[in-house]
Order: C-alpha cells, then structure tokens, then sequence
C-alpha cells in the first residue's frame, strides 16, 4: 500500500561544510530507528571514500524515516556547481528544507546559494541552529543574521545539537507541522520523476524516483518519456537507509525501482517515467540532457596499462553516465582516452576514483572546454576540445569560446580579491549587491579561465567564504590562439592550451615558472619555453644538476646499492621523456594550477 | 694462481652510536670477550670451507668499533685466517680505530697481531665539530693518536666529514691543506650524508639542522678534487684518496667486484655469485652461530644481470672506471654516448670512466646509464 499522501513529508537539509549536515541525518535516522547503534558508521550517507575526505555529496542519496504515523524522506543532495542540474532535480522532489546553520560559526556565504535555489523551488525552510552545546554558541545572533542576510523569519528557529542529541525530536515536529505534504493525484496516469541513478552489482541500475501522480507497482511496464525507452519494474522500495522491498509508491513517495537495467546512462537524471499502457499526456518539465563541459585526456603513466585503462573507465561510466570518453592518442603520451566532464571537480573526482579504486597511475593533460571554430574560405565550422586538433591558424576564421553568467557570494572583506580575480580572468561584471555583509556579484566569465582554477582561487582568496554558481550563457568570438610548451626544444603536447592572446604571455610565463620547479634538475640545463606559432613568449631554464652522489660505499653491501638502482628505474617509468627531458606525472596536473597569479 | 679473496670482518659494537652513523653498530654495556672470540672463528671457519681454492689478499676488520676488539682476538682471527688459506706476500690487514688515548695504547700489540694498516675515524680538526658529530675524542687527542698509529704502521689512513651544517670553501680548504701536511698517504674525505632512521635524520625532519646545500657541496667536492691532486693524493674513488700505489686493497676488491668473505654480524659476501648476508642484530647471529654452526642469513644466487649490476655500481665509483665488456647488458648504449658528449664520461676502447665533471654526479649518471 502507498502511503497517504497527507502523512508524507520530503525535505532535504542545507548546510555549509562542517556545520553538521551529516551528523544531523546521522541523528535522524538513528532517532526514528533506521539504524542500530552498532551500525551507526559516521556519515552514513555519505557512500565514498571520496565524498566523505572532501565533505561532498556525489551522489543523491535518500532516506525514509518513520515518524509518530508520519513518513519523513530525507533527501541528501549534491553540493557542488558542476552537479547543479543533479541538484535542483534533487530539490524539485522535496517540498521543503532544514537550513542547518552553526550556532558559533553564523550564516556562511556558501550557504546563501543553496538556500536560494531552495527557494527558488518554492521550499518551506525551517531554519534549524545546530551546536548550541559549544561554549562559543550565540543562538539570538545566528538567528538576527538569518532574517538580517537570508531574510527568512527566524523566531521559530530550532535549537539543536546533533553531537549530543539535544532538540532532534522538535525538528522531527517542525518538519511535520512545516513542511507542507506532496500535491498527487493517485488515480491519474503515472508520473514520476528520475531523481538519480546507480549501478549496483546485485540490483543492477538503481533508480531513484520521486512520484508525482499516479502509483508505481511491481511488474508494470513503464515508459521513459524522453529516452523513449520501455522497462518492466520488477523491483519496488525505499531506503531506510538499508533496502526496503514495497509492493508500489504513490503520489508524493519518494523510493527507488529497478528493471534490469545495466547501464546507467539508460537512465537520464530528470527523465520522466510513466506507464506504458496508459501514459501521461506530458513529460515533467525541466529536463536537460547531460552535457560534458571540460575535456582532457586521461593516459596511463605505464604504457601496459592501456586495457585496464579501458577498462576501469568503461566500469566506471556504468555508475556515471555523464562523463563521456573516447579513444586518443598522442605522440608523447601514447594510447589513452579524451574524456568529457560536467566540471572540473568532476574530473578530478573521476581521476581520483580511477587512480585509487582501480590503482591506475594517470597522466592527465590540461582540461579543455569546446570552442566552434570557423574555417574561412567556406570551410564548415567544427568543434574543437583538443588543442592538438586545432587547425592551422591561417585556415580559421573566427574562434568562439563558452562563456558563463557566474554568481559569486561573498562577505564584503573579500569582495576587492574577488573583483580583481574576475577581472583578470577576462570577466564582465553585470550586477553587484549587498545584502547585509555580503555581496552578490554577478559576472559573466569566459569558461576557458575557470576550468582550470578558478574554484580553488576564489576558495582560498576568501578563506572558504565565497560561494560559486554557473550557467551557461552560449559561445561568444575571441581572440584565441593555441599556447604551447617546449621543454629542451621539444614541445609537450599535454601541456599545449588554447588561451585568450591578451593572457597569453602571463600565462605562459606562469607556466615556465611553475615547471622550473616542478621539473628535477638533470645532467643538463634545460631551457623551458611558451611559445604561440613558432613565436616564443615566455622562457625559464632549469640548471644543470650539480651534485648527486653517494659518499660512502662499502662494508660490501653491493645489493644495496643495486636493489636502489633497481628502484630509481621503476620510479622512472613513471616519468615522461622528451627531448631527452623526464618530466614526472605530478607535474603535468600541478603545472596546471595558476597559483597565486599576481 | 687461485683466484684473490678478501676478507671482512665485523665487530658491531661501539661505546656510543653517532647521530651520522647508518652502520651496523650497537651499543652493549658488557660484551661476553670469549664467547665472541669462539664465535667469529667458527663463523670464518665456515667460510673458509666454502672458498677453498682462494689466496688471501687482504683482511679489514670493520664495525662498529673493532679497535674495542682484545688484541688477542684479532691476532687468533688473523691466525685462523691464515692457516685456511695459503695468503699473499704483500697482504693487507686493515683495522678500523678510534683515535682516543686507550685505543692508541693498544695499537703496539695490534702490530704485532698482523695488523699492517690502520684506519682512523679522525673527522675533523675542530672540537665544536667533534662535539656535533658526537664523537669522543677531541682534537689534541686525535692528533696524538695518529702521531702513535704512524710509528706502529706502515700505512695509515683517515678519515674526515666534510660538508657539515655551515662549513665555508675556505675553513675546508684549510683542513685539507691541514690534513694533507699530516705526512699521511691515503685519505677518505666524506661528505656529511643524512641517512635515514640516524638521529640527523630526526633532527633535519624538526628542522633542528639544515643540510648544505648541494650546489654548495658541489664547490667543496671540487675543492677536494683539486687539493688533493695538487697535494699528491688524487682521488682514486669517489671519496678516497692515495698516493698512488697507497689505495686501500681491500676495498678495491669490492669496487672491482672480486670475491670477499664477510663474517660477524651483518658481514656481506661474495663468493663467485653467490651473495651472502649474516644476522645483523648481535645477538641474532650469536644465536645462528650456536643453533647453526655459521652466522648465515641469506645465501642467494645473483643472477648474470644482477652481476653485472653491482659491477656497475660498484666500479663506476673507481677513477679507473670499468671494463664495459662486463656491464654491456645493464647499460644503455645510446646513454653511455649522450653522456661522453655531455662531458660526464670518458670511453676509451672498451673501459668507461667518469670524468672530474661526472664524478660528483655519479647516482644520477647511473640512472641514465643502467637499463
């Protein structure tokens, strides 16, 4: 039987990092006996390694509570800019939220975003004061900041501490009495919502599902509106967090199906799912189909390891269906792959994950967005994301590049560090406000200057305070051309970027600079340059190693020695040579990172 | 004639371990004299009925500190060593020694044990640097127990650290000079290397001491090249130097990679590919000695390439190079000709060598080379 759908409440909680989102669910769910205390693991729905070192949600994750006759789901949902679509399909599935805000800490800038796309999606929000256990507490001026720089009423606010245990049952009420139930109609057609989907080695592809109208059942065969595909459900249920099997789901619910699907990118996030035989007049709306991003080409750093390559990446995607890859090949690099991202931290999420679950030691080269190329003489138009594969210059007509509207928030402090970065990264500012002691900027920003490190910059120039959303906004002409880097006279094609001329140089000698370090002395000097053509813009040489020996040697330990020799050889492997130059792996992704540009 | 052997044997104890020092040393408040005497004799016995067909070349009682060895000790070991094998006329019979005053006073009946050579761990000149490397003698004393050693030896060598914390090109310049007006024949000038798990080590990592610089060391190596050559003592390896004849014996046996037999706690042998490790930890190997006749650990058969490997590693660090016939399949061809046009190697029909430019780089040029 579905639940009643006035006994049904969906919400999902807003917090900045480390103001106690996860032990808050962690609470919840040990509250109303989802879990013994002896399977209570820190961060239960936290699943990855990955997500719990960086305190991010990857995937959207989901809960069912019982609560006094109330069925409580819990939704956790990704927390970064390049999962943003994930996300608002994750919150367009929940009728409210928890604004979880440190009693010590305050209202965090981080937080701002989130709680507006909350809002945005029509959202009660109960904002709930955590950590009131700590010496440090001041509820009274957490709560004055959360009307002051939110502007949502703070006098009903929930004093909690998830650490100890105190207040979870008056959020667990504020919830019920709040947030308002689900809107359905049980007896229409079948409308459900594809929240998110994963493969697992047991079930298959999971499926969760949020179920607008009509009722989902074991055995029915339903429809994928936009893929267009038919599926037989033979699997019905929620997580508690542990799987639950149900007979079916009603308006309102939210759960998760299977139906032998093997691959995940079967299951396009926001798709529409309704029944076969008598199937909804409209698809929901709000779908976008998944679109990479950034591009780069992932190599092995050990040439033998090709098929394991080919390999973890092919299983990977079974979980992912939204970073695409293709076969490349590169004359220095050899054999790997040209893989597609939603962001930047997805790669590296996908690069990490490779690295540490399947042990594969990567070389990655710089991330690349897609710019439409021109050609003259009516030669077509092409999309570009391989700076290897750009034409030559004489041939192209005119370069056009992505370009974003970035919202940026960020306390007024910082706000001076913040302008200039967006400055210099080629931004057009359009709009800029104070709310309280914050500002809101909105900038428009070429893609190609944020892929590499503009997060990173723009978390360590305002302490972790400044927040960072994106859309895009389509390709505007540029003046682009084709940066390459030659170490010993050789160029290095993994490090070749196309950049804006107008950088160009500072860009290119940032880059020498970086190398010089990250490069170890050898034999030889070895001059390191940035040139455009055959033009050089930028050039740094690495002194000739000076001194490199053992001075003692014997008691006969000839072993030793070779057992040392034997080891420097393995560590060469994982070295790139050109022109008689070894570059290590780490320094082909560390070049990459600007640093602190000045 | 039957095939050259050297001998090495090794005494693990110290009367305190210096914050440089990676050796194989202990410190023990007593030592059982006899039991070790029995023990060393029965462990060389061992090996001498493995290499039968030998001639004895040379001898190096290493440690630890082997001038803490009894005399009597030293003269049974030598005895016993020279009754297994028929010996060489002009044999070498190394001892390490501490230059304090009640070591120098033993160094009369280590004479007339057989000891023939004598090594000193002098290391410096300068009683603030003695104190820094932790050592027990201060520098008068040192100097007395060099001036003693020289009238009981034919050849005595020693030994000194450069490159310490701070050490100018010119107070090294003036050491060696020092050094050089001692009137001795073989030098072995080391520079200050931190070796993991010493206390250096620790104290680098708390940032206590600060390492030179290498391209400082670069300049007090060069340094050396040249003050020794113009003073007589031309670098033969990379951190020895003799007059020419004057080199140590036994040590180019195992630069030359010719058969040794080690004996005594973590000894490493050679016998004709065959590579032996005893127990490192005394009491380990004393007790492999009582259970087993013989302090063995290990007995491994390298294989060609391994061979050829430690020929490598260990001959290049020869001023006369090597034979390449003996490396060909560990080296790399087109390295060997990259570096003779960079400068860092001479090839001369089938020898290499390393240049002067090319001996401060040796582990980086090994690198290259070996395949």
């Amino acid at each position: 039987m579905a639940t009643e759908i006035s006994k049904i409440r969906n919400f999902s909680i807003i917090a900045h990092i480390d103001h106690g989102k996860s032990t808050l669910a962690d609470r919840l769910i040990q509250r109303c006996g989802g879990l013994t205390d002896r399977e209570m693991t820190e961060q239960v729905l936290d699943n990855m390694d990955i997500e719990k070192e960086r305190g991010i949600t990857i995937k959207s994750q989901t809960v069912r509570l019982d609560y006094k006759g109330y069925v409580l789901n819990l939704m956790d949902t990704p927390g970064h800019v390049d999962f943003a679509y994930e996300v608002s399909r994750s919150l367009a599935a929940c009728e409210g939220a928890l604004l979880v805000v440190d009693a010590a800490q305050g209202v965090e800038a981080q937080t701002l975003a989130n709680v507006y796309q909350s809002i945005e999606h029509d959202h009660e929000i109960v904002p709930v004061i955590n950590k009131i256990d700590l010496p440090s507490a001041e509820p009274e001026k957490v709560k004055a900041e959360i009307e002051e720089i939110i502007g949502l009423p703070a006098e009903d606010a929930v004093l909690c501490s998830a650490k100890t245990g105190i207040g979870i049952d008056e959020i667990l009420d504020a919830v019920v009495a709040r947030i308002p139930p689900p809107k359905g109609d049980a007896s229409a057609p079948l409308k459900a919502m594809l929240v998110d989907s994963w493969y697992d080695p047991y079930l298959g592809v999971v499926i969760l599902i949020r179920v607008i109208d009509g009722v989902v059942r074991k055995g029915q065969q339903v429809k994928f509106m936009n893929a267009g595909t038919m599926h037989l459900i033979d699997r019905v249920g929620c997580f508690r967090p542990k799987i639950e099997q149900l007979t079916e789901l009603g308006p309102g619910e939210i759960g998760f199906i299977t139906a032998q699907i093997k691959e995940v990118a079967q299951t396009a996030v926001g798709d529409t799912i309704t029944d076969a035989k008598r199937p909804a007049a409209q698809a929901l709306p709000g779908f976008k189909q998944v679109q990479s991003v950034v591009f780069c080409g992932l190599f092995p750093v050990d040439a033998n390891d090709f098929e394991k390559l080919r390999e973890s990446i092919s299983r990977l995607r079974l979980n992912d269906a939204s970073f695409t890859f293709e076969m490349e090949t590169s004359a220095a690099l050899g054999f790997g792959f040209r893989c597609g991202f939603l962001g930047l931290l997805h790669l590296e999420i996908i690069q990490e994950r490779l690295t540490r679950e399947y042990d594969l030691d990567l070389i990655t080269t710089a991330p690349s967005v897609v710019y439409k190329i021109k050609l003259n003489h009516g030669g077509g138009e092409l999309e570009l994301h391989n700076p290897a594969d750009m034409p030559d210059p004489s041939r192209i007509d005119i370069i056009e590049e992505p370009w974003i509207e970035a919202t940026i928030y960020v306390p007024d402090e910082y706000l001076g560090s913040i302008l200039k970065l967006c400055q210099d990264r080629r931004g057009i500012q359009k709009n800029l406000t104070y709310v309280g002691g914050r500002a809101q900027v909105v900038y428009e920003l070429p893609l190609n200057e944020v892929v590499f490190d503009f997060y990173d910059r723009l978390k360590s120039i305002s302490r972790g305070y400044a927040s960072f959303d994106y859309h895009q906004i389509g390709h505007r002409e540029g003046d682009l051309v084709k940066m390459g880097i030659l170490v010993n006279g050789e160029p290095v094609d993994a490090l070749s970027m196309i950049v804006h001329r107008g950088v160009a140089e500072g860009r290119g000698r940032h880059m020498c600079e970086r190398l010089k370090d990250l490069i170890p002395r050898h034999l030889f000097k070895i001059p390191i340059q940035a040139a455009i053509g055959g033009k050089v813009i930028a050039r740094e040489t690495i002194a000739a190693m000076r001194k490199d020996v053992t001075a003692k040697c014997y008691g006969g330990d000839a072993s030793r020695k070779r057992k040392l020799l034997d080891k420097q050889k393995e560590g060469k492997k994982r070295m790139r040579e050109y022109g008689s130059v070894s570059i290590p792996q780490e320094a082909f992704i560390a070049a990459l990172r600007m640093g602190d540009e000045s | 004639m039957k095939p050259p052997l050297a001998l090495y044997v090794h005494w693990p104890f110290c009367v305190s371990k210096c914050p440089y020092c990676d050796f194989n040393s202990h410190v023990r408040d007593t030592v059982d004299q006899q039991a070790w005497r029995a023990a060393l004799l029965a462990d060389l016995a061992h090996e001498a009925a493995r290499l039968p067909d030998h001639r004895l070349t040379s001898i190096f009682f290493g440690g630890g500190t082997p001038s803490l060895m009894p005399p009597a000790t030293v003269a049974a070991l030598i005895d016993a060593a020279t009754s297994h094998w028929p010996i060489a006329d002009d044999i070498e019979i190394t001892l390490e020694a501490n230059p304090s005053s009640v070591e120098a006073a033993r160094f009369a009946d280590l004479a007339k044990a057989g000891v023939n050579r004598v090594s000193l761990g002098l290391q410096s000149f300068h009683d603030d640097a003695l104190v820094f490397l932790g050592r027990a003698h201060d520098t008068a004393e040192g100097l007395s127990a060099l001036a003693t050693a020289q009238k009981h030896f034919d050849r005595v060598n020693f030994d000194l650290i450069y490159a310490l914390p701070g050490q100018t090109s010119a107070e090294w310049t003036a050491d060696l000079n020092y050094a050089l007006g001692l009137g001795t024949t073989h030098l072995s000038l080391y520079q200050l290397t931190i070796e993991p798990g010493t206390r250096f080590a620790t104290l680098v990592e708390k940032g206590e001491i600060h390492p030179a610089d290498p391209d400082h060391m670069a300049e007090l190596f060069e340094i050396t090249q040249t003050i020794t050559a113009a003073g007589g003592l031309p670098a033969y390896e990379t951190s020895n130097h003799a007059v020419p004849g004057a080199e140590s014996r036994h040590n180019l046996s195992y630069w030359r990679y010719g058969d040794y037999a080690g004996v005594g706690p973590g000894a490493h042998g050679r016998r004709t590919g065959m590579a032996t490790v005893r127990h490192k930890k005394p009491e380990n190997w004393m007790a492999a000695i009582a259970r087993n006749g013989h302090g063995l650990q290990v007995e491994e058969i390298l294989s060609d390439r391994e061979r050829a490997t430690e020929t490598l590693v260990m001959g290049m660090r020869l001023t006369e190079g090597l034979d390449l016939r003996r490396v060909e399949t560990v080296t790399s061809e087109a390295a060997i000709d990259r570096l003779v046009t960079l400068g860092l190697l001479a090839r001369s029909n089938d020898r290499i060598a390393l240049t002067l430019a090319g001996r401060p780089l040796l582990d980086a040029i090994l690198r290259e080379i070996a395949i």
